[in-house]
């Protein structure tokens, strides 16, 4: 994977509770058997009327081209529902590189983490706050800084720390992914299967 | 002073890294055609094998037709991906049940009833539902592709420890009051993220007295209130339940597991990070309103206002009630429907299925409503079949279908038609979840039941014989344990 350190962007205000991930990549486009092109399909039934792509739907936000970026902010309960990966490569294909909201789901958090998607958990007041500065000014940058662990916004001199483990951080920072990890340590699984027995 | 979690949890834990998660070892994977391809796509990119081919189950349920399905499957795509799954099973030496095998059907049926869910087992599949298997006392989620691969490479996941929380339910349930009604109160009680970060114990006379399909329906909608997985300790109901069944033990092994078994409790000086306390008398039929399972709601009771909701979740709220068609503050009781599902992994095991038999036996479904009945699995169709309960159906005018996820989350071709009401017996109301723009409702197989008849939405508890109901229902189940 292509590592991630810090991320400077605007974004891309999806203003929702409970956000499923069947509302971010529907069943039925979970029928292919590659990794690649889940973008397009992105909130599906948000975007398009009738499941037309000729219909966007005017008030969703990505139809909206004041609004573009790397940086997705959601509101509480991200990802909750089923545990399809589709859901994380289909946000990360689609440009993102970071989600911030206030509250993930487990599932969705790991899956995210898997695909070098950054998920930044923030207090509730300062979702509140990045949801408030960039209604107002769309053109607002964000910074995200995984090295210091820190999300901010320069430009209303506002910044918080989010958390992530130490083991995840330094496979962001290098482009580790867990199944390096496991294999290198091959020989103690095997002798903890032997152990068992 | 350990908890039942705790115990399985220990025994699994292969490193602790300093500062991160736990290696933590997987004894069985089940996997299907949806979140499995790109995993194996993934190896072979990388040139691995599948590290414990014999610790792997497959199944063909997501995306398959539940009718004809001797026939080729009609869609491309999800022929082509069905097509992949036996593939890569034939590949890797990976045991699959897929079309056509007498052991067919949804993963969250089919291993408990072959027995290869026990106890203090850990279990993982690439689909959240995955925490049913907890109702054997096994730590049992759902997990991404890229987890798939990594269980499939090694064997392993890299796990941090979740908080625990023990809801613990007491006391007699009203008649026509059953699992399905504890779980959607539970999830109304705390929310669609109120278990979010934990692992749900559940405990108490209440759950004890439950059957082990009850209990499997209790821990399969965990993941609804955000939790990983739920899990009941182990008693003698389960080892009724395991004794006999093809993969389970045998003989003297079975007796030794009994004894290791009976172990996996959670001592009385254990302690929770939350502990939740539910009466199950207070529990009247449940059903939903919105557009996640915790929108849930008596069925005699009214959505509720918009003054009762949060400042913060009226825009979700009002989204909700919008989608769905239905106005704040209304009473939910009468609401019409038009389709009725009884299926998935929640709701589609042979004592659904008898019950819902027993309730609609010489009634006739309302002229209006469409009812497709989805058993969980090809045993479960062929016993019911056995049962005459096939019979029953037909001459009720319900569908009785062949094994598959189907309209529960209407990834082939068994979609609501948009703008329909769909009482249904499955785990999820999102939006567009059983099809574009269907409306869902759900509740347990005997308020369906009631809806196929009524066509609309009333309370079952008017329309029970109580004792007889219960009593045979208890018989049923004892000729079961007994086979």
């Amino acid at each position: 994977m292509k590592a991630i350190s810090h991320i400077s962007s605007t974004v891309v205000p999806v203003k929702m509770e409970n956000i499923d991930t069947d509302q971010i990549i529907p069943a039925r486009f979970l029928k292919a058997t590659s990794r690649d092109g889940f973008g397009k399909n992105l909130f599906r039934d948000w975007r398009f009327e009738n499941d037309d792509e000729n219909q966007p739907r005017k008030d969703f936000v990505l139809n909206n081209p004041v609004y573009r970026g790397k940086i997705l902010v959601a509101g509480k309960n991200f990802g909750c529902g089923s545990s399809r990966e589709h859901a994380a490569w289909a946000i990360k294909d689609f440009g993102f590189d970071v989600v911030v909201s206030s509250f993930f789901a487990d599932i969705f958090r790991n899956n995210s983490l898997n695909n070098f998607l950054l998920p930044v958990q923030v207090t509730e007041a300062f979702l509140q706050q990045i949801f408030a500065i960039t209604e107002k000014d769309p053109a607002t940058v964000v910074e995200v800084d995984i090295p210091s662990q820190t999300i901010s916004i320069p430009s209303a001199g506002l910044s918080a720390s989010f958390d992530i483990n130490a083991y995840k951080k330094t496979c962001l920072l290098n482009g580790y992914d867990d199944i390096d990890y496991l294999l290198s340590i091959r020989k103690e699984i095997e002798q903890y299967e032997t152990n068992r027995r | 002073m350990k908890t039942l979690f705790d115990k399985i949890w220990e025994k699994h834990v292969v490193q602790q890294i300093a500062g991160g998660p736990s290696v933590f070892y997987i004894d069985k994977h089940f996997i299907h055609e949806v979140t499995s391809p790109q995993a194996f796509q993934g190896l072979e990119k990388r040139g691995l094998p599948v590290f414990r081919p014999q610790q792997v189950v497959a199944t063909a349920d997501h995306n398959v037709p539940t009718l004809n399905q001797h026939l080729p499957i009609r869609e491309e795509l999800s022929r082509r991906q069905v097509a992949t799954l036996i593939e890569n099973c034939s590949k890797n030496n990976i045991e699959l049940y897929g079309l056509g095998h007498p052991f067919q059907g949804i993963v969250h049926v089919i291993g408990p009833e072959l027995g290869i869910t026990q106890p203090g087992m850990t279990i993982v599949c690439g689909d959240s539902h995955t925490s049913t298997h907890g109702a054997f006392g096994a730590i049992a989620f759902g997990i991404g592709t890229s987890e798939v691969e990594m269980v499939l490479a090694t064997q392993c996941l890299m796990q941090s420890k979740p908080k625990l929380m023990r809801i613990n339910v007491d006391g007699m349930l009203q008649n026509g009051v059953g699992a399905k009604d504890i779980i959607l109160y539970i999830i109304s009680q705390i929310s669609a993220s109120g278990a979010t970060g934990y692992f749900v114990e559940y405990a108490g006379s209440a759950i004890r007295a439950l059957s082990m399909e009850a209990r499997m329906t209790i821990c399969n909608m965990s993941i609804e209130m955000g939790a990983r997985g739920g899990l009941i300790a182990p008693d003698q109901t389960t080892f009724n339940y395991i004794k006999g069944r093809l993969f389970a033990p045998h003989g003297e092994l079975f007796d030794e597991k009994v004894a290791e078994w009976s172990q996996l409790f959670t001592d009385a000086d254990a302690t929770f990070d939350k502990e939740i306390f539910i009466d199950a008398a207070a529990i009247e039929p449940m059903i939903t309103y919105g557009t996640n399972p915790g929108m849930g709601i008596p069925v005699t009771g009214h959505i509720p206002a918009l003054s009762e909701v949060e400042a913060s979740e009226r825009p979700s709220f009002e989204k909700a009630l919008h989608y769905m068609g239905l106005q704040p503050g209304a009473a939910i009781k009468d609401q019409k429907v038009d389709y009725v599902f009884i299926g998935s992994c929640t709701n589609s095991r042979i004592e659904d299925l008898r019950q819902v038999a027993a309730f609609v036996k010489g009634k006739h479904k309302a002229d209006s409503v469409e009812v497709w009945v989805v058993p969980g699995s090809k045993q479960v169709e062929n016993q019911a079949r056995a049962e005459g309960i096939d019979k029953i159906f037909e001459a009720a005018g319900f569908q009785l279908r062949q094994p598959g996820c189907s309209a529960c989350l209407g990834m082939n071709e068994d979609k609501i038609p948009a703008g329909k009401y769909c009482i249904s017996t499955s785990n999820r109301n999102f939006e567009g979840r059983q099809g574009p723009n269907a409306r869902t409702l759900l509740a347990s197989p005997l308020t369906a039941a009631l809806a196929a008849i009524t066509g609309k939405v009333d309370d079952i508890r008017n329309y029970l014989e109580p004792v007889v109901i219960n009593e045979r229902w208890r018989m049923e189940n004892e000729i079961l344990v007994n086979q």
